[in-house]
């Protein structure tokens, strides 16, 4: 028997449930549903099993689910109907005690938006699962702290999270769940509110992980690239029932149904190579803070002769030139308005490689891609061919 | 012409009220005697520590609350020396126990009601109304039962106040404890916590500036019946303000009138000063 089954499981949400049941039964839509009854269906009818040790995502579109089935895994939602089994016990009729050991004990779950306690630091963040463990204060700050560690983020230990960037809280939010050594981490949309860059970091980071740790991890995401990049099965979900599970392989290759057809599809189109796959990280400047000193030091160790200059919001200003920085440092002038460039083609994340070829061909200077006046990377005329050719080899292979 | 005699709700309500003080006279008069005993205590305790002592002490409270800012505390130096300059010292300190007893009790109520209310919809909806009613009433009204049960004095006079500055700090905990976001609350739930756990760890702690907002507010309110409990014989500088109302005399009204205002000028800038945001 697999890590987690789920047998018959639906979650019906609202008063009248038994009649909203009846109407499931006979295929009635769900829209339809709530107007007749009020009741929401969350969930119908699920079956799964999830093996040990494995990465399971959930994939569907917003409102088909996901965030429903996985709160029934630790019953942050009561099922209306069915048996969820965890190591072969049932969840679904533990006490209100035994279901907190098993929430301490077996599973911990990360959130979209990390779900990090504003008023605690990162260290107490850390140290949650093991506090109300009633776990002795030495001991639970030596194992939050070698979470961190392993996050990389033991010198933020006494900071807030507010204080942390987006992809430094969710590292916060994982190392809280690691930090209580658990069988199962339940990861609801973890990366989705995170930039595409750092997103691309934190999937490696996890699959790294489980080649050292081996949890049994169910990870929810919206995001066919990011699904068939971690998991080692999906299952698609639509209007709270599952259309079919399987590897990526066997999704891509055979799917199920019309639906699952036209969602892969939907979502392949979108997959052809935007601005978004192919920039990188720039080499940034801020113009509030920094001369041309700073400027200069920071293109020597990264060896390049261009910065890209941004504020302290990082909206995007131009850029500046090794020529030009070291002329003014010479002058003894500290500020880089002065030599500040405006020319740089912009380009926004989800505008099409092909589109972009010309603009980047045309232009002395790198590409900067901005979403809402935010620097969000950079494109460089070596990378973007090198991205399509693997492209180009990935499509082969599939084929 | 009205053929229907007038429904005796007044008779109705005598009844009650005269059922409630006979069959707790006992209590009542222990409350009274004991709670006169204390704030007179409390008073005269605070009158022996010398005025310029007391200024000091709140001068460097106003201080270090303020976050080192001089503003506050420069005023509450010149503004109880004023208090003091003007012979009302012991009348200040009369309302300042007033206002103390009435605003912790109402805190010691509400927060409690406030929790409970926040965790269950029914709890919520049977309370709101009655907030609702609390806060539309007039203050004087509180005056009538508060005499039935306590007679006159101080006591009633807090018993009064109690009532008409409970809403607040309800109301507030209740929302403060809604609103921690449910992100916040499903991580705290998926941990393991027990209730008292998430509650103590998570939700009080999110919800503590809605919370003392609340408070201010009830401190606030409790001051404003200071003047109205003196109609029943609660003494202080509302009681001054009384009597020179009842006796025209206008420059003696200002001057207590004045008292007053410097009095709850300070309590609502010291009040807020406590609840700064550290995160
Ligand atoms: N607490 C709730 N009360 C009522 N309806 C809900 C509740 N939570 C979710 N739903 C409904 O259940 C359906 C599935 O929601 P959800 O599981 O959040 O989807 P997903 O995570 O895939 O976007 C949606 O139609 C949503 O409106
Ligand atoms: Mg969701």
């Amino acid at each position: 028997m697999g890590k987690i089954k789920i047998e018959h499981v639906t979650k019906v949400f609202g008063k009248n449930t038994s009649a909203a049941l009846k109407l499931v039964e006979q295929r009635v839509e769900k829209t339809a549903i709530l107007e007749k009854t009020g009741a929401t269906v969350g969930v119908y009818d699920a079956n799964l099993e999830i093996e040990e040790g494995e990465i399971f995502v959930i994939m569907g579109l917003s409102g088909s689910g996901k965030s429903t089935l996985i709160r029934l895994l630790n019953r942050l939602i009561n099922p209306t109907s069915g048996s969820i089994y965890i190591d072969g016990q049932d969840v679904t009729k533990l006490s209100k005690k035994q279901l907190q050991e098993v929430r301490r004990k077996k599973m911990s779950m990360v959130f979209q938006n990390f779900g990090l306690f504003p008023h605690k630091t990162i260290l107490q963040n850390t140290e949650y699962g093991l506090e109300v463990r009633n776990i002795s204060k030495e001991e639970r700050q030596m194992k939050a702290e070698k979470a961190l560690q392993n996050a990389g983020l033991l010198p933020y230990k006494d900071q807030y999270p507010s204080q942390l960037s987006g992809g430094m809280q969710q590292r916060v939010g994982l190392a809280r769940a690691l930090a209580n050594d658990p069988e199962i981490l339940l990861m609801d949309e973890a990366f989705s509110a995170l930039d595409p860059l750092i997103r691309k970091e934190m999937q490696d980071e996890l699959l790294e992980l489980q080649a050292n740790v081996q949890k049994t991890i169910v990870f929810i995401t919206h995001d066919l690239n990011e699904a068939l990049r971690i998991g080692d099965r999906i299952a698609i979900m639509k209007d709270g029932q599952i259309m079919q599970v399987g590897t990526g392989e066997e999704i891509l290759t055979n799917p199920a149904n019309e639906y699952v057809r036209n969602f892969l599809e939907d979502v392949d189109r979108s997959k052809v190579l935007t601005a978004e796959h192919a920039m990188v990280r720039p080499k940034t400047i801020n113009i509030e803070n920094d001369g041309p000193k700073v400027a200069l030091q920071r293109m020597k160790e990264d060896a390049v002769s261009v910065l890209l200059v941004v504020d302290r919001h990082r909206n995007f200003k131009g850029y500046i030139t090794a020529d030009d920085a070291l002329e003014i440092s010479k002058r003894g002038y500290k500020d880089i308005n002065t030599i500040l460039k405006t020319d740089m083609p912009v380009v926004e994340p989800t505008m099409l490689i092909q589109d972009i070829l010309p603009i980047i061909s045309d232009s002395p200077t790198p590409v900067a891609v901005v979403l809402d006046g935010r620097l969000k990377g950079v494109l460089i005329r070596g990378v973007i061919i090198e991205a399509l050719a693997s492209s180009t080899q990935e499509v082969n292979e599939h084929e | 012409m009205n053929n229907f005699s007038p429904i005796p709700i007044d008779d109705y309500v005598e009844t009650a009220m005269g059922w409630l003080t006979d069959t707790f006279s006992g209590l009542f008069k222990a409350v009274q005697n004991n709670g006169e005993d204390l704030m007179n205590g409390l008073t005269s305790l605070l009158t022996a520590i010398p005025p310029f002592v007391f200024i000091l002490v709140v001068a460097v409270l106003a201080f270090v609350a303020t976050g080192k800012k001089f503003g506050l505390a420069i005023f509450s130096i010149l503004g109880l020396l004023l208090v003091y300059n003007q012979e009302l010292w012991e009348e200040l300190m009369q309302t300042f126990t007033l206002v103390l007893f009435s605003s912790l009790i109402a805190i010691i109520i509400g927060i409690p009601l406030g929790i409970l209310m926040s965790k269950n919809n029914w709890v919520e909806e049977m309370v709101k109304p009655i907030l609702d009613f609390m806060q539309t009433m007039p203050g004087f009204v509180y005056l009538i039962p508060a005499v039935a049960f306590f007679g006159i004095g101080v006591v009633p006079g807090v018993f009064a106040s109690v009532i008409f500055a409970l809403p607040p700090t309800v109301r507030f905990t209740n929302l403060g404890i809604r609103q921690v976001p449910k992100e916040l609350v499903e991580a705290a739930d998926s941990y393991g916590s027990t209730a008292n756990q998430k509650l103590f760890k998570v939700e009080l702690p999110l919800a503590k500036s809605t919370i003392m907002a609340g408070i201010n507010q009830t401190v606030l309110l409790s001051l404003s019946m200071v003047v109205i409990a003196s109609m029943i014989g609660a003494p202080g500088l509302g009681r001054e303000v009384l009597s020179a109302l009842q006796r025209a005399q206008v420059g003696n009204g200002f001057v207590a009138g004045l008292c007053l205002v410097i009095f709850a000028i300070i309590v609502d800038r010291l009040t807020q000063s406590f609840n700064k945001k550290k995160y």
